[in-house]
């Protein structure tokens, strides 16, 4: 079984809600659509207050380079252009819609349930059509997928490879868009690999996944050029440069990108989304959610939800905030963030709604590192997060600098597995943080 | 509203904990002090009730009279440093002296340095060489079991003092003999010869080790490394002259090499971090522990090899840092 050779950990799978079919969210009565939910530079708005949109109708517009456009997820009127708390509790600038009562599609996008098959745009075609109707990768950096297939001069794309992984506990979305369109999924990739002109495309999967393992084999056969590669069960597997590793054996240096190794990697959701952009002109104003949780019983989830919808309309679709809930994390329980204010609407990219309890996230008061080496081990880059966590508490950032602190991914294997509980992640987000500042200082 | 806990990624932990880590290792050392029972009886019993307990006691004195801290004894590692120092006395130690032994071993080996997870050397170690250093008489006479027949018939081992094979061999090459008394190999594994507690079953230390891989408290480097650099070095010199030096299975069976290597020089806090750190460290172990015991004027050196190995545990971590991603 293929995967990646340094570190990694295994957690808990908790994918509970893998029988959840994906079920269609009511609209909600006001959308809250920020200008920046993506990774670049925030989008120009081009409505205006009182004007009134239709749903899928463009709404902001990317003028930067890396930037995506920005469409109306609902029917109604725009009530104000203004800041915004997010889910995080930071200000941002966002587009306030009051739904309309009807719902009313912008004429071009094709709302029938056929699948459409034949892929009749050009390489070029697929490219301007994926960043005109806003797709952004679904993994979770959303970053503006149009970009990834502008080749840079002197690189070669060989590979396209696609992240089913789902290596985070607790998410199913991907699980459940395989099951529930796998034949869009595989067109979707097969734009993908027209739009990179590659021979083949490769899915890698996590074996924890068998039916959606052999559903996509199954029909797999009838396109050209994919292979599904199942990959060893082990977080973090679905990290882009391990993923590449555990399918391709290419390592991505330091600092150096996927394409400097010829390869390009996209979320599965996100083929997904491309395949509804290209052949059904709809823009990305959906994101498949995870709705679950230890202390939510049966009441497990998978929607497709508008952007801009509240977070709290799913807590309050499934009877309220369990009683006790100690955090609510977008995410996975590894890489996911806690959400500070409920009420902050979704985003593009936003793949779960997760309920941990106290007992789950309960964190064990800090001890002495016993020096075990546990940490070095789970490192999947080869890192020493416990030399990062003396030289950090002493300040010395830019001997952390040295010893490759810039390479950690954040992915929590360190203090996931730390016996002596030092919050080893946390310190080093900080000192990336207070190292980034430094340098733009100067 | 109820508030909501928004710290950090990842929100959930993998129930690793120091506390299980020192109880894995107290486990581990079961089958050593049921064979030190089994060879010299009682005496061994007690000389570790009362290591465990002395080393249990000056680390709460201290915490609670010099550091004034909460104290930290139920994590264990007071009970692994108490029975490590007494499966590396002789069973018929005077226990005053056992006591001295738990004192230098908790109070400087290990307190003095700011407690568990800041010793640079192996603490039960400080202990037992501090003794072996004050009290040569008492620390070299070694009582040998027996008959393993009598144990089994119920009897108490009837014990008599004798040397260890190490010893016993040293002399021998000094006094010019060649025809060596050492124990069969049977019985050097099993542990019905002559040494320490804890030292002279290779089985029940190889049990020990199992089980502290299966659990991931120790990996195979250290212990593969030790014992094969030590193999293949002693095979060196005894190919090139069997008279002179021991033959490479009792080198390894003998005197300390399995115990140092699979309990003493494995204690994490003291060894290195990568694997390649831990490799270096095992090899360099076994070189000086050859070399101590062949030309050194202890008859046996694992204990000093595995300290000046911690000394250069700092430095080693430096020189051999994990393989980077892409590296």
């Amino acid at each position: 079984m293929r995967t990646f050779r340094l570190g990694g950990v295994h957690p808990e799978e908790n994918k509970i809600s893998t029988n959840a079919k994906i079920e269609v969210f009511p609209l909600p009565k006001q959308a809250v659509v920020f200008l920046s939910q993506h990774l670049g530079a925030p989008a120009v708005p081009v409505v205006a207050k009182g004007d009134s949109v239709k749903t899928g109708q463009l709404i902001a517009k990317a003028e930067a380079f890396v930037c995506a456009n920005i469409h109306s997820p609902v029917t109604g009127t725009v009530n104000k252009i203004d800041s915004m708390k997010d889910i995080f509790g930071f200000s941002k600038t966002a587009i306030v819609i009051d739904v309309a009562e009807t719902e009313e599609w912008v004429e071009t996008v094709d709302t029938t349930p056929d699948i459409k098959r034949d892929i009749t745009l050009s390489q070029k075609e697929i490219v301007d059509k994926i960043k005109e109707m806003g797709i952004v990768g679904l993994g979770g950096a959303t970053f503006p997928t149009h970009i990834k297939y502008m080749i840079p001069e002197g690189k070669k794309a060989e590979y396209l490879l696609i992240n089913a992984a789902e290596c985070e506990p607790y998410l199913t979305s991907d699980h459940r868009v395989i099951l529930d369109h796998t034949e869009e999924v595989l067109i979707g990739i097969s734009i993908l690999r027209k739009a990179l002109g590659v021979p083949k495309a490769y899915i890698g999967i996590e074996n924890n996944k068998p039916e959606p393992i052999a559903r996509l084999q199954e029909m797999a056969k009838q396109f050209e050029g994919i292979e599904v590669v199942p990959l060893k069960v082990k977080y973090p597997q679905g990290a882009e440069k391990q993923l590449i590793y555990s399918i391709t054996r290419r390592s991505v240096p330091s600092g150096k990108l996927p394409i400097d190794v010829g390869c390009v990697v996209n979320n599965i959701g996100t083929a997904f989304s491309v395949y509804e952009a290209v052949q059904k002109n709809k823009p990305l104003i959906e994101t498949i959610m995870t709705v679950t949780g230890k202390s939510l019983g049966q009441q497990q989830h998978n929607y497709v939800v508008r952007i801009g919808t509240p977070f709290s309309d799913l807590a309050n679709a499934i009877g309220g905030i369990p009683e006790n809930t100690c955090k609510i994390i977008s995410g996975g329980t590894m890489m996911g963030k806690a959400i500070v204010n409920p009420d902050g609407p979704i985003t593009k990219g936003v793949s779960s709604m997760l309920f941990i309890s106290e007992k789950e996230a309960y964190r064990h008061e800090e001890q002495d590192c016993i020096r075990c080496g546990k940490c070095v081990k789970a490192c999947p880059m080869g890192l020493e997060p416990y030399l990062f966590s003396s030289l950090i508490n002493n300040g010395k950032y830019k001997e952390a600098a040295d010893n490759h602190l810039m390479d950690c991914m954040e992915c929590g294997c360190c203090l996931f597995s730390c016996p002596a509980h030092k919050p080893l992640t946390d310190e080093i987000r900080l000192a990336k943080t207070k190292l980034r500042q430094m340098q733009q200082k100067k | 509203m109820k508030l909501l806990n928004v710290s950090g990624s990842p929100h959930v932990h993998s129930g690793e904990s120091v506390k299980r880590i020192m109880w894995d290792v107290n486990i581990a050392l079961i089958p050593m002090l049921l064979t030190a029972i089994l060879f010299f009886g009682f005496d061994a019993l007690f000389v570790c009730l009362v290591s465990v307990v002395s080393c249990i006691l000056f680390q709460w004195l201290i915490e609670k009279f010099l550091l004034k801290t909460p104290t930290s004894i139920s994590d264990g590692s007071a009970i692994v440093t108490g029975l490590l120092l007494a499966f590396n006395l002789p069973s018929n130690l005077p226990l005053w002296i056992v006591i001295i032994g738990a004192l230098v071993a908790i109070g400087i080996g290990k307190m003095s340095f700011g407690g568990l997870g800041k010793n640079p050397f192996n603490p039960a170690l400080v202990g037992r060489v501090f003794l072996l250093i004050s009290f040569p008489v008492q620390m070299t006479t070694w009582p040998t079991p027996k008959g393993i027949c009598n144990i089994f018939a119920g009897s108490t081992p009837d014990a008599v003092i004798g040397a260890t094979p190490l010893a016993a061999f040293k002399e021998a090459v000094k006094s010019g003999a060649t025809n060596f008394d050492l124990p069969s190999f049977a019985d050097a594994f099993l542990g019905h010869m002559g040494g320490s507690l804890g030292e002279i079953s290779a089985l029940a230390i190889i049990i020990g080790g199992i089980y502290l891989l299966c659990r991931r408290v120790i990996s195979w480097h250290i212990p593969v490394s030790f014992i094969g650099t030590a193999f293949v070095f002693g095979a060196i010199l005894w190919l090139v002259n069997p008279q002179m030096y021991m033959d490479p299975v009792h080198v390894i069976l003998s005197g300390g090499i399995m115990l140092g290597a699979v309990f003493m020089a494995t204690d994490m806090v003291t060894s290195p971090m990568s694997k390649w750190g831990q490799v270096v460290f095992g090899i360099g172990c076994g070189l000086l522990t050859i070399i101590i015991r062949n030309w050194g004027s202890y008859p046996e050196g694992v204990s000093f090899a595995i300290l000046l190995m911690n000394a250069c545990v700092p430095l080693i971590n430096k020189g051999f840092k994990p393989k980077r991603f892409a590296k």
